[in-house]
């Protein structure tokens, strides 16, 4: 049986705005992978319940999430009146947003009360008081939600469809919160945990397919940090290409971009060592696999054009584990006269797009794995942001660290065990990754 | 004489795999507690009475009435007949064999059944451990369940985490070993999840929470397939090197020891019968890691105090390794804040 | 772990001596702290063997439980136990100052100031280790659901009378543990390890004696070789030379000295139950006190040494100088102990044995940011800790070298000075990034505008001078001042307001029930406590 990701894709969202804007159920939990559209769901949902002419509510994590989500609207309906509630601080949105007529910001629940759509980030939803409740809610990144932000929020609206990504990082909390383990409403738990613990019988529902991801990596993402709700690629092999204007030199760096090229994975291998986290020589090859990338006249063929379009630094990135290494990776790029391109940690890259990402293994050249290092959330970003190819740079030895890891986990009764263990995610993803690899001594 | 593996020892492992010394010790059946009296360094383990006694009287509290307390925790007010078949037999072999007859038996005839104290088997480096669960729940459908007895309280519905972790990873061993049973016998499957039985709150009355040790269960898998890489480990060894505890004096031991490398790192002193030998050697060969895992991570390439206290103070090590460079600057922030005094 | 802190690490490897981790003390110590060293029997939840107790180090009061499955001898030695404890909690309770709290006016809405009692001071009690502390909870939990006769006439064991009291102020005592930076009840341990590094790890850092072999350290001797003497050293007869800081004994203790007694104590008990005249059972009941006697003199032999370590603990953080902003966070310990104090004043029912969602979601919040206001205090109180801030990037010391008078393009302008700053630092600045430094004990407010080419740093104050046109004196940097910036606030803001526990919304489960079981039932009889 063939599958045609546009009508599955079609199918599962009209359940879920079925769900949403006829069901009986107080909550719709929406799951989405990476790149299956979920900002493109929340807009349409949005509009939905606009048109249907329910007061809404939309609840983001961060004030750059906010903003693109009134950009997005904005763009879709300009007709739509939409307040942005923001905080007191100065700069506290996008000035992109200046130049939409319809869009009111304040800093007060009060001066935007009869528009449309209100949005802002929990934080801030969580300083209004004494107001209507709204009828609908929109919770967006509802797992990277803390269950104590959703307390403080949620008596302000009646029913909310929950959407977010459950692959991507945990919301965590500086001190211990070990005494709530195992209760449902666990403060520092996620959003999404509390309230199906609560409210079982809750319709679930997940986009199945990738739009973003290839199919050369939407089978290992799904496979290594989605077991039990499997996702396709919404293109086949083939569907998407990436070229080079000027051949390879030989060296390390352009052959792990052939094998990219070719396969969708490279690993650039470079010797066992260990390394301090911003190891030079790892940040040197990642500086140059960026560089060669584009001085070798990279374009990209996909389903969006017909033509080539040339790979241009805003559409490579560049991800690590720590914000040291980001830096030292910004300086060795500028080094090499590098601008544009993004260089950021997983946590700041959950949610964004490239065609290209280059990432330094969060394990490269450790003298052992932590719990934050092996974190599923932070691999699976780092392996999931890219629309052709990824390149992962890394010391060689990361499967003897991961196999010499003690595991002495505590457990905490009645807490319900996450899958997949980050221990097994990365031996996966390195597995896979071995058949693309590169060794290279710099 | 070896000493053979246990589920406790078994599990063990998990905590160090990158050991080799305890691979090889543990693998070859060393008893480790008299080798490390023997070195001069024995172990601080011990149990009290107390300890022993209540817990004894505990498991015989679970186990009461026929194996009714036990299903009654499992959620079964009403079973029908309980099964509980006599394991008794001759030799570890033998209990092995009617274990395996009565997990058969049990499952065909579609009841409830207690199995009290089976023993279990399981080829561990070429050789077998045996393996002796609390008890084994058959349920009627063929399902089994490892039930794991532990006498630390579940107080208000919860217990010490690293307590339930130990115990997940000592039951997952079990499951691992059931199912090579469970492979063998028509209709039978074995739960990935097991009941941890425990006293409640202060009293001695009993209460189960169910444990899902899936991740225990391939994180095991993994380390048992490891072991028997001892082969390995043991090739490498000098000729003539031998472990026989009570026939070598404590200088052969020692150098038959120090002949295969370790692994130290704090945690082994709450794991490892040979812990404080280690500590020692690695503390004299300075290095850091003694001071913990963690503090290897910001130490790049330099391994041992004295490399990093000469590269801190600048007398070794390139100013361009990163690593030497913001131990310099850590070390001159120290030393100023530390005049201000 | 930092970088710094590991250096102290090897250094005191290296020294056989611990090093400094703190150039102030950054806990609180009462005048006046009450030292709790608790025992409890192996493999018995809530089963106390012994403790010593008391103010003063050289007459602590000994407790003892001589058979700790009978239950009547375990309520008395609860009951001893708050004897202590109760009065000297009571102590703090009637010394008030006033003090202002806002409150939100229950008609209006509004926050208006009331003036109410804050205690003058709050009780402090120190435990050897944190094993200690989660035996406080423990003792915290097995006790404040108790009922006296009082409370309930029908009750099969009734408890001693102050006893479920005690229970809920060592549980009040122990949530307030696990605020950080809170100093209600701290252990010995916790308390040397923040100001100390010794040349072992943090594991072994748990062992008081260990720790303080270290720290304590005098004559040749290094601080490894007296540590390892602490951990391991016995006498000919097995015993350790160090017992452990408890609750839990030492296994061969246990086994070898303390179960002959305890037998020998039960045996006489039988023999004075069986006495069958007068004149036998004086004879009986004396060799009962001599068996008792003899348990006594074992666990007092177990208790004393971490007794007197726990008192040198306090001797040794003594002599460090209290850090400017500890005082501010014990004032806070008293706002916690007062109204405690007022719950209880009140009638209110113990402490539940699980938080509802408010309440776990405030507590959670109330300790994340004591958490980021005790980072914060320590490193502005402390040059050792900014140190550690300032090789992460998160702070910065720099020279002044020049002053330039700008103002705000405002109707009314504002002083925006702009100061150039020279550091060696380099702290993880982006445009307008804010910064902060202490004036007068208050923040300032500064944002990053440029680096210049020769490295030096750009700031533009934008608080803190005055309504005026011209910054008020002293409120702007003078060139050549070095000042410490921080890229972390120094206070925490106030965060949201969760709703009321009678309005916890439908995704948390809706507002607790009113018709689950009675939360302060006691727990069920053991028919083993019973000998």
């Amino acid at each position: 049986m063939s599958f045609d990701p546009g009508a599955e894709a079609a199918r599962a969202t009209a359940g879920i705005l079925a769900d949403t804007l006829h069901g009986d159920a107080r909550g719709v939990v929406v799951d989405s992978p990476p790149g299956a559209g979920k900002s493109t769901l929340v807009v349409r949902a949005a509009l939905e319940l606009a048109s249907a002419g329910r007061p809404l509510m939309v609840v983001a994590q961060t004030n750059a999430q906010v903003d693109d989500l009134v950009l997005r609207l904005a763009e879709k309906e300009p007709e739509l009146p939409v307040g942005r509630l923001h905080s007191n601080d100065s700069d506290p949105y996008d000035k992109a947003l200046d130049d939409l007529e319809n869009v009111r910001k304040s800093s007060k629940a009060g001066d935007l009360a009869g528009l449309d759509v209100v949005i802002s980030t929990a934080a801030k939803w969580a300083h209004v008081k004494n107001v209507e409740p709204w009828a609908h809610a929109i919770v967006d990144e509802a797992y990277q939600m803390r269950s104590d932000a959703l307390l403080a929020v949620a008596g302000l609206f009646e029913r909310a469809l929950f959407v977010g990504d459950p692959g991507q990082l945990d919301p965590f909390s500086v001190v211990g919160a070990e005494q709530w383990a195992g209760l449902s409403y666990d403060p520092s738990a996620s959003a999404v945990s509390t309230l199906l613990a609560h409210n079982p019988d809750l319709p679930q529902h997940r986009l199945p397919v990738s739009w973003r991801l290839p199919a050369s990596a939407a089978p290992l993402v799904s496979d290594a940090f989605y077991p039990y709700t499997r996702f396709r690629s919404g293109t086949d092999h083939g569907d998407r290409r990436l070229t080079f204007g000027v051949a390879s030199d030989g060296s390390g760096p352009d052959r792990v971009l052939d094998e990219a090229a070719e396969s969708g994975w490279g690993l650039l291998e470079l010797p066992a060592r260990r390394t301090p986290r911003t190891d030079p020589e790892a940040v040197r090859a990642v500086a140059l696999v960026v560089r060669r990338l584009l001085d070798r006249g990279g374009a990209a063929v996909s389903e969006r054009a017909p033509d080539p379009v040339p790979l241009t630094p805003d559409r490579i990135a560049v991800g690590t584990a720590h914000r040291d290494q980001a830096a030292a990776i910004r300086a060795a790029l500028a080094e090499l006269g590098v601008a544009g391109v993004t260089v950021d940690t997983a946590n700041r890259l959950q949610g964004r797009e490239y065609d290209v990402t280059v990432v330094l293994h969060p394990l490269s050249g450790r003298p052992d794995a932590t719990a934050f290092h092996l974190e599923t959330g932070r691999l699976c970003v780092l392996a999931s942001r890219h629309r052709h190819a990824c390149i992962v740079v890394c010391r060689a030895g990361v499967a003897e660290l991961l196999d010499e890891h003690p595991s002495t986990e505590p457990v905490q009764l009645g807490v319900t065990v996450k899958f997949p263990d980050g221990w097994e995610a990365n031996h996966a993803v390195l597995s896979h990754l071995t058949e693309h690899r590169v060794s290279w001594r710099p | 004489m070896p000493h053979p593996l246990d589920a406790r020892a078994l599990a063990a492992l998990a905590a160090n795999p990158g050991c080799r010394r305890r691979a090889l010790l543990d693998g070859a059946g060393v008893d480790k507690t008299a080798l490390a009296s023997k070195l001069g360094s024995p172990a601080a383990f011990g149990q009290s009475q107390f300890a022993f006694m209540r817990g004894n009287a505990f498991e015989a509290k679970v186990k009461a009435d026929g194996g009714r307390e036990l299903l009654r925790l499992l959620g079964i007010a009403e079973p029908g007949t309980v099964r509980v078949p006599e394991l008794a037999a001759a030799g570890p072999e033998g209990r092995v064999a009617r274990t395996a007859l009565a997990l058969r038996e049990a499952t065909e005839a579609g009841t409830w059944a207690l199995l009290d104290h089976p023993l279990l088997s399981l080829e561990v480096a070429g050789s077998p451990a045996h393996l002796e669960p609390d008890a084994v729940v058959v349920h009627p459908d063929g399902r089994w369940t490892v039930v794991e007895i532990k006498s630390f309280p579940m107080i208000d519905g919860a217990a010490d985490a690293s307590k339930v972790g130990a115990a997940a990873r000592q039951s997952a061993v079990y499951v691992l070993a059931l199912e090579r049973v469970a492979a063998l016998t028509r209709g039978a499957e074995v739960a990935h999840s097991v009941l941890l039985v425990c006293p409640k709150d202060f009293s001695n009355l009993p209460t189960a929470s169910v444990v899902d040790v899936r991740k225990q269960l391939s994180v095991t898998r993994r380390q048992l397939a490891r072991l028997t890489r001892i082969e390995e480990i043991a090739a490498a060894l000098p000729d003539g090197v031998t472990f026989d505890v009570e026939g070598c004096s404590a200088r052969e031991l020692e150098a038959a020891v120090e002949s295969v490398p370790h692994a130290y790192a704090p945690e082994c002193l709450s794991a490892c019968e040979l812990a404080f030998h280690c500590r020692e050697r690695a503390r004299g060969a300075g290095a850091v890691e003694a001071l913990g895992r963690s503090v290897r991570g910001e130490l790049g390439g330099l391994t041992t105090v004295g490399d990093v206290l000469a590269a801190a103070r600048g007398e070794e090590g390139d100013a361009d390794d990163p690593t030497v460079e913001a131990l310099r600057r850590a070390a001159a922030l120290r030393a100023e804040a530390l005049a201000c005094r | 772990m930092s970088l710094i802190s590991t250096l102290a690490r090897l250094e005191a490897v290296e020294s056989g001596r611990a090093q400094p981790l703190a150039t102030v003390r950054h806990r609180h110590l009462s005048d006046r702290p009450l030292v709790l060293v608790p025992l409890t029997t192996a493999g018995e939840a809530g089963a106390p063997l012994g403790a010593l107790v008391g103010t003063d180090p050289g007459e602590p009061r000994l407790l003892v439980v001589a058979q700790p499955r009978d239950r009547d001898l375990r309520f008395a030695f609860l009951a001893d136990l708050a004897e202590e404890v109760l009065p000297y909690v009571d102590s703090f309770t009637d010394v008030v100052e006033a003090a202002e709290r806002s409150e939100t006016d229950p008609e209006t809405g509004k926050k208006v100031k009331v003036e109410v009692d804050l205690c003058a001071d709050a009780p402090q009690v120190i435990v050897p280790s944190r094993a200690g502390i989660e035996y406080v909870r423990l003792l915290g939990r097995s006790m404040r659901f108790r009922r006296t006769a009082e409370q309930d006439p029908e009750t099969p064991f009734p408890a001693p009378p102050r006893v479920p009291l005690l229970g809920r102020w060592l549980t009040h005592f122990g949530e307030r543990a696990r605020v950080p930076g809170s100093s209600l009840l701290l252990s010995a341990t916790d308390l040397l390890n923040r100001h100390w590094a010794t040349g072992q790890s943090s594991l072994e850092d748990q062992h008081l004696g260990a720790l303080l072999a270290w720290i304590d350290a005098d004559g040749p001797e290094s601080g490894a070789e007296a540590a390892l003497r602490a951990e391991l050293g016995r006498d000919p007869q097995g015993q350790l030379f160090c017992p452990p800081a408890g609750p839990a004994t030492d296994p061969a203790f246990d086994n070898r000295l303390l179960a002959p007694a305890i037998e020998r104590f039960d045996r006489a008990r039988q023999a004075l139950a069986s006495a069958e005249d007068g004149e036998s059972a004086d004879e009986r009941l004396g060799e009962l006190h001599v068996a008792e006697r003899e348990i006594r003199r074992l666990i007092l032999s177990q208790l004393r040494p971490t007794w007197d370590a726990v008192w040198r603990s306090v001797e040794l953080l003594r002599e460090l100088p209290a850090g400017e902003r500890v005082a501010d966070r014990w004032t806070r310990d008293r706002w916690s102990f007062t109204g405690h104090r007022d719950r209880i004043v009140a009638g209110e029912p113990p402490q539940p044995r699980r938080d509802d969602a408010v309440t776990a979601a405030q507590k959670l919040a109330a300790r994340e940011s004591a958490q980021s206001q005790l980072e914060a205090q320590e490193a502005l109180d402390d040059p050792l800790v900014l140190a550690g801030r300032r090789l992460a990037g998160e702070a910065f010391v720099a020279e002044v070298v020049e002053v330039t008078m700008a103002w705000s393009e405002s109707k009314r302008p504002s002083p925006r000075p702009l100061l150039t700053v020279r550091t060696d630092d380099r702290p993880h600045l982006g445009e307008g990034t804010k910064v902060y430094r202490s004036l007068e004990g208050k923040p300032q407010t500064a944002e990053f505008v440029r680096s210049e080419e020769d490295g030096s740093l750009v700031l533009r104050i934008t608080d803190r001078m005055g309504r005026s046109k011209e910054p008020a004196p002293g409120s702007v940097p003078e060139k050549g001042e070095r000042i410490a910036w921080t890229l972390f606030e120094h206070d925490q803001r106030v965060g949201a307001k969760l709703p009321e526990r009678e309005e916890t919304p439908w995704t948390h489960g809706g507002p607790p029930r009113s018709d689950t079981p009675d939360p302060e039932l006691p727990d069920a009889v053991t028919p083993e406590d019973l000998l």
